[in-house]
């Protein structure tokens, strides 16, 4: 309030001035807006064009900006030669085995957290609190330990394990729980219901907006998660795409193989990005309520 | 609701009642406490345990051979000139990345949020599609296009510039490096700074261009100070992620050329590669305090808007 009063004193302008200077600025802001998303897009550009690229021709101009023989070559040798079939379906096992666990265990636990009364309500929230602060690097030595301990070190279980409850998910559905009246629920408790009954049948089916935030970005976390699957794959049956994208690119006979790096990137980058296209919304809420991903 | 008539009989069936709820309380917490203290709990306690032992690789099979070393792998980080020369490379990418990052994702957020009607939600799409990308993949796309014949180079030979070795080149590795993380998180900053710009109330930029305020003034005046929360909020978390950076630096140029780019994160996982692992949970205990302090700060800073 005080700085629109002090604008007020000292500056009068003619209202046509600032009618003018509104109606001056979009040509110039949409100017700067496309060329900025043209920049965004370069790296994309990129992989495009130079995954349609074969070997000899990127071997002869490897700076090229556009392919000059469209191949789908690249592509074809990823899944003939490369393994990228199995890296694929060990990446879809393991994203299913996390957005199932994370649905079913933050669900619960969100509920608990923003609806019932109990002891060590407050030590719980903590716990969730504590997790989402630790970082991975503190924790990755001990978590590769157990993982060896319970003898699943190289398993996809042992990749999906440490993800299958994350705190971020919980936070969610905590947050949203919140909004729910409790009206609703105590309704029902008036009634007889137990608390699993209401649970399943009433909070669920009222969950589903924050059910599909945390399925996105669990499945985004899990899809594009990378150090902790590249320390527990030891061995090519067990790598995740990103781990297998890795590995090929560095394998010494690929090294400068750029199409059939690019076109492994796209093959990593791809799902991902059509869904997101589709529900954007999820996934910029999920990011945009809790800053975190 | 059954009027009781002994009054000892409620308390007791109301204890009762209160400890069945506590146990389907943490019966419905029971996976995500599970996952917490194998995966969270219990490994933070055994990394301030290994980094106080000779715990190698090797051990593994034969506990019985670790030795307690108290303090010393802390004194031995401490003397170490490329943990300190890495502290010094993790400062550089929060002190120019954060601000870099926020800069431009304030930017768009405010260009975004100015009225514009036509192509804002296909904007919006393409700022935050590298927040989305997998960090593997848009690796190696930078080391195409940054190579000593890459695309980059290709355009700086066009405008007569002889393009550098950019990834193998001290100088000039980190600058790429960061531009990298850059990229990738300036559409997370740019998704919350408009989350907090829509929280401005309309009417007091219209009485302020009433007032004759132009687009610049309100900015200054009415726009900054309104978000001050949010650039608070934004600047810890962006240094959170930077703190930890791994990925980048890891998959670029896996801490070369010279150790130029190594991360305090990137030291800890080449301590544990080659086996030192009592080393590796020193390291990564001293990253520990320094982000639980940083997200501390984001919390008392978060809660009033939760």
């Amino acid at each position: 309030m005080t700085t629109v009063a002090s604008v007020r004193e000292t500056e009068m302008i003619d209202d046509r001035v600032a009618v003018r200077r509104r109606s001056v600025t979009p040509p110039l802001l949409y100017g700067a807006l496309v060329l900025c998303a043209l920049l965004t897009l370069l790296p994309f550009v990129w992989v495009i064009s130079g995954s349609l690229r074969s070997l000899d021709e990127i071997r002869s101009d490897p700076g090229a900006w556009l392919p000059h023989d469209v191949t789908l070559g690249n592509f074809t040798r990823l899944f003939a030669t490369e393994g990228f079939g199995g890296f694929m379906a060990n990446s879809i096992v393991v994203a299913i085995i996390v957005v199932a666990g994370n649905v079913v265990a933050a669900s619960a636990a969100g509920y608990a957290l923003a609806k019932l009364d109990f002891t060590g309500k407050r030590l719980a929230f903590g716990a969730v609190m504590a997790a989402l602060m630790v970082p991975f690097t503190a924790v990755f030595v001990t978590q590769f330990v157990i993982t060896v301990d319970l003898g699943m070190a190289d398993t996809l279980a042992g990749i999906a394990l440490p993800s299958v409850a994350m705190p971020l998910s919980v936070f969610i559905m905590r947050q949203y729980a919140m909004s729910i009246p409790d009206e609703l629920l105590e309704a029902a408790r008036i009634d007889g219901a137990g608390e699993f009954r209401i649970f399943f049948r009433i909070f669920l089916p009222l969950g589903g907006p924050a059910v599909a935030t945390i399925t996105i970005m669990s499945f985004l976390s899990s899809w594009n998660n990378f150090i902790w699957p590249l320390i527990v794959a030891q061995s090519m049956s067990s790598y995740t795409l990103p781990v297998g994208l890795a590995a090929t690119s560095q394998a010494a006979s690929h090294v400068t193989d750029y199409g059939l790096q690019l076109a492994g990137a796209i093959v990593v980058m791809l799902p991902v990005l059509v869904l997101f296209l589709f529900l954007q919304r999820y996934f910029v809420q999920g990011i945009a309520g809790t800053g975190m991903r | 609701m059954t009027p009781t008539v002994v009054p000892g009989a409620a308390r007791t069936a109301r204890r009762f009642r209160g400890s069945r709820r506590t146990a389907v309380s943490w019966l419905f917490l029971a996976p995500f406490t599970l996952v917490f203290l194998l995966y969270t709990a219990i490994p933070t306690v055994a990394a301030l345990g290994f980094s106080l032992t000779d715990l190698r690789g090797t051990d593994l099979r034969n506990p019985f051979a670790v030795e307690f070393t108290g303090l010393e792998n802390y004194l031995r980080l401490f003397q170490d000139e490329s943990f300190l020369r890495d502290i010094l490379n993790t400062a550089l990418f929060v002190a120019v990345g954060v601000p870099l990052t926020m800069g431009i994702g304030f930017a768009l957020a405010v260009a975004l949020n100015s009225g514009i009607r036509r192509l804002r939600r296909t904007f919006r799409i393409v700022f935050f599609a590298p927040v989305v990308t997998n960090i593997v993949a848009v690796a190696l796309i930078w080391q195409y296009a940054f190579n000593a014949d890459g695309t980059v180079n290709k355009v700086l030979g066009a405008l007569g510039f002889a393009g550098p070795n950019w990834l193998d080149d001290p100088n000039l590795a980190m600058p790429v490096v960061i531009l990298l993380g850059v990229w990738r998180n300036f559409g997370t900053a740019m998704v919350l700074f408009l989350a907090g710009l829509q929280a401005v109330p309309q009417d007091v930029y219209e009485a302020a261009s009433l007032d004759g305020a132009g687009r610049w003034r309100q900015l200054r005046h009415i726009t900054l100070p309104l978000l001050l929360p949010t650039t608070l909020m934004v600047s810890v978390l962006l240094t959170v992620f930077y703190l930890q950076v791994f990925d980048e630096p890891y998959l670029l140029t896996n801490g070369g050329p010279l150790g130029s780019t190594e991360s305090v994160a990137l030291y800890t996982y080449h301590q544990f590669g080659s086996g030192e692992f009592g080393m590796s949970s020193a390291a990564s205990f001293v990253m520990l305090v320094l982000v639980m302090l940083v997200s501390i700060v984001q919390f008392r800073l978060l809660r009033p808007r939760a």
